[in-house]
């Protein structure tokens, strides 16, 4: 933990019309780590990685990626650097063909070679999307939609990807298999990921370290297992 | 041949008389009955492919930013002035042969670029600002727009200049000389179809082609659509939003501009006042084939021109706009959605 933070997040206000949403949101991601944000419905979750995917472009305060501010930029341009969101409710794209969808993933890529090598590699990771590559993406269940959300982003080469409610909606068995899918894929890549969950037990089990937001502000911060211990986590969140 | 020739003057005569609203005949005592419903069949397939190009710029435009362009029938207008300009600068007029064809096709290439630089500068000032307003505010800068390319139309055609025989007055309507003359090109049976009608065909058709073709396999159609489908999605896979808008504009202005070339050439007028007809029939058939549907406004565009057509050979030119603007009501009361639209809206 010694080298800069590959994100770096401080003092980030995001509002919109006069409701300020967050206060100064403070957050680190280190390379190779697995960070997770949990906290309850409203709390600013997926308000905090619009900010820094800027789309909500009128967020301020401090956001570095790989020790250079992102602040200023395009969504377009964040994303080129390598920091790839995977959007809450998935928003595939519904009358794009599977295979459409992950070249739209790749769209910031000109290796057309390795855009089809990937593709393939993805459908190895989520075999569903060979079978389906042909069909539009709306057609697909809430499962298979939420795999071609992440594969679709990985087709970026991300170096950090964060995603957002990657369970919601979705049948718990499924969850559990694409959550070990996704960790272990990208422990052996080496991408690093900051994820978004209302299922906290889930989340913090296979997090390095995680931040608990309620109402705009980071609550408490920690590694997994030390929050999974946390009275205060546990009575809130983990419904204990 | 005679007979022929006389078909073809009355081809034209129609043509000046649907351009000018003028009454048409329908029954002339020269052609007989289903000899004029062909005809008109020919002609009104002729203008509703026009119209279909014209069509599928409102369409696109709005299947990317839900926004009724009602600046596209003035920027076809404003399109008309630049050609007839063009014509008069390079003396197009009378150059026959393969330097004639060459000058005709410079000509659809430079009044396509200059509607498509035209359409992407509307955006870029009326309508991109106001991204995140209210839509309806957008489609009042819309009708601003239309205003305002009316008014340039107005003072185009007030520009002394010799190439402009239809008089001194400003809003006077231009001739457009006859590029390709309305002769008979072959028959089908007895029924003529004429150079003007094959012109059409030959740039409409090979257009249509290439923006499916664009649309459907190129990655700036592919972005078009993801655009179109989800901005906030596109803009997280690295698409720059904005700019993929700018593209969309800048085509479907193009295509406009193809169009109002051979609208001109077809119909021999031009006058700052014609973009409202055609923005109109654009925008009927778009609605008509499923607005944001692009094979649904070349579809809605056939539809409409032979409306068109059969109104002005068998009820009455000024019958004509009434009929044309009553199956709008009726689409929108009993099929909203168009044609070949979807039924409902994608929630994602």
């Amino acid at each position: 933990m010694s080298a800069a933070p590959l994100l770096r997040v401080a003092n980030l206000k995001c509002a919109f019309g006069r409701a300020e949403v967050l206060h100064g949101v403070h957050l680190e991601v280190h390379a190779g780590e697995i960070v997770s944000l949990i906290g309850a419905n409203g709390a600013g979750k997926s308000t905090t990685l619009m900010s820094i995917s800027r789309i909500h472009r009128q967020a301020t305060g401090c956001i570095e990626f790989d020790g250079r501010s992102i602040a200023g930029m395009a969504p377009e341009q964040v994303v080129r650097l390598g920091l790839v969101q995977v959007p809450e409710g998935r928003r595939i794209f519904p009358r794009l063909t599977v295979r459409e969808n992950l070249e739209m993933g790749a769209f910031t890529r000109t290796d057309r070679a390795g855009i089809a090598e990937d593709i393939d590699r993805m459908c190895g990771m989520f075999p569903i999307l060979r079978e389906r590559a042909g069909q539009l993406g709306g057609t697909l269940s809430g499962g298979e939609q939420q795999m071609l959300a992440i594969a679709r982003a990985l087709m970026s080469r991300p170096r950090l990807l964060m995603m957002d409610e990657p369970s919601m909606g979705i049948a718990p068995l499924l969850v559990a298999q694409i959550f070990r899918t996704v960790r272990d894929v990208l422990r052996a890549q080496g991408v690093t990921i900051l994820l978004v969950e209302q299922n906290a037990n889930a989340a913090l089990r296979m997090s390095d370290r995680a931040y608990v937001l309620e109402t705009g502000n980071v609550a408490l911060s920690g590694t997994g297992a030390e929050l999974l211990r946390d009275e205060r986590v546990r009575a809130a969140y983990l419904g204990h | 041949m005679l007979r022929a020739a006389a078909a073809a003057d009355q081809l034209a005569i129609l043509a000046l008389a649907r351009a000018d609203s003028l009454p048409a005949f329908a029954s002339d005592g020269v052609l007989s009955s289903s000899e004029v419903f062909s005809q008109q069949l020919v002609t009104g397939l002729s203008n509703g492919m026009i119209i279909a190009l014209i069509a599928i710029g409102y369409t696109m435009v709005y299947g990317i930013v839900e926004l009724i362009n009602f600046a596209h029938g003035d920027l076809c207008m404003l399109g008309a002035f630049f050609a007839l300009t063009a014509v008069g600068a390079f003396a197009l007029e009378g150059a026959g042969g393969a330097g004639g064809t060459a000058g005709l096709v410079a000509l659809l290439l430079a009044t396509a670029a200059f509607c498509g630089a035209l359409n992407w500068s509307i955006n870029r000032l009326a309508y991109r600002p106001l991204r995140s307003a209210s839509k309806l505010s957008l489609l009042v800068s819309a009708i601003g727009a239309s205003f305002v390319l009316v008014n340039l139309g107005l003072f185009w055609g007030g520009l002394p200049m010799e190439v402009f025989a239809g008089g001194t007055s400003a809003a006077a309507p231009k001739a457009f000389p006859a590029l390709v003359e309305p002769k008979p090109a072959f028959t089908v049976g007895d029924v003529i179809v004429s150079r003007p009608d094959v012109l059409v065909l030959a740039v409409t058709v090979p257009l249509m082609l290439a923006l499916t073709w664009l649309v459907r396999f190129t990655k700036l159609g592919k972005a078009m659509r993801a655009v179109a489908q989800n901005p906030t999605a596109a803009s997280l896979m690295g698409i720059d939003v904005e700019r993929v808008i700018g593209a969309t504009f800048f085509i479907g202005g193009a295509l406009g501009g193809f169009a109002t070339v051979v609208y001109s050439i077809y119909n021999q007028t031009v006058g700052f006042q014609m973009g409202y007809r055609m923005g109109m029939d654009a925008f009927i058939a778009a609605v008509l084939g499923g607005i944001g549907n692009l094979p649904g406004a070349v579809l809605g565009g056939l539809v409409i021109g032979v409306v068109r057509a059969m109104s002005d050979g068998y009820v009455e030119a000024r019958w004509t706009n009434a009929i044309v603007f009553g199956l709008l009501i009726l689409i929108l009361v009993f099929r909203p959605s168009g044609l070949l639209g979807a039924k409902l809206r994608e929630k994602v």
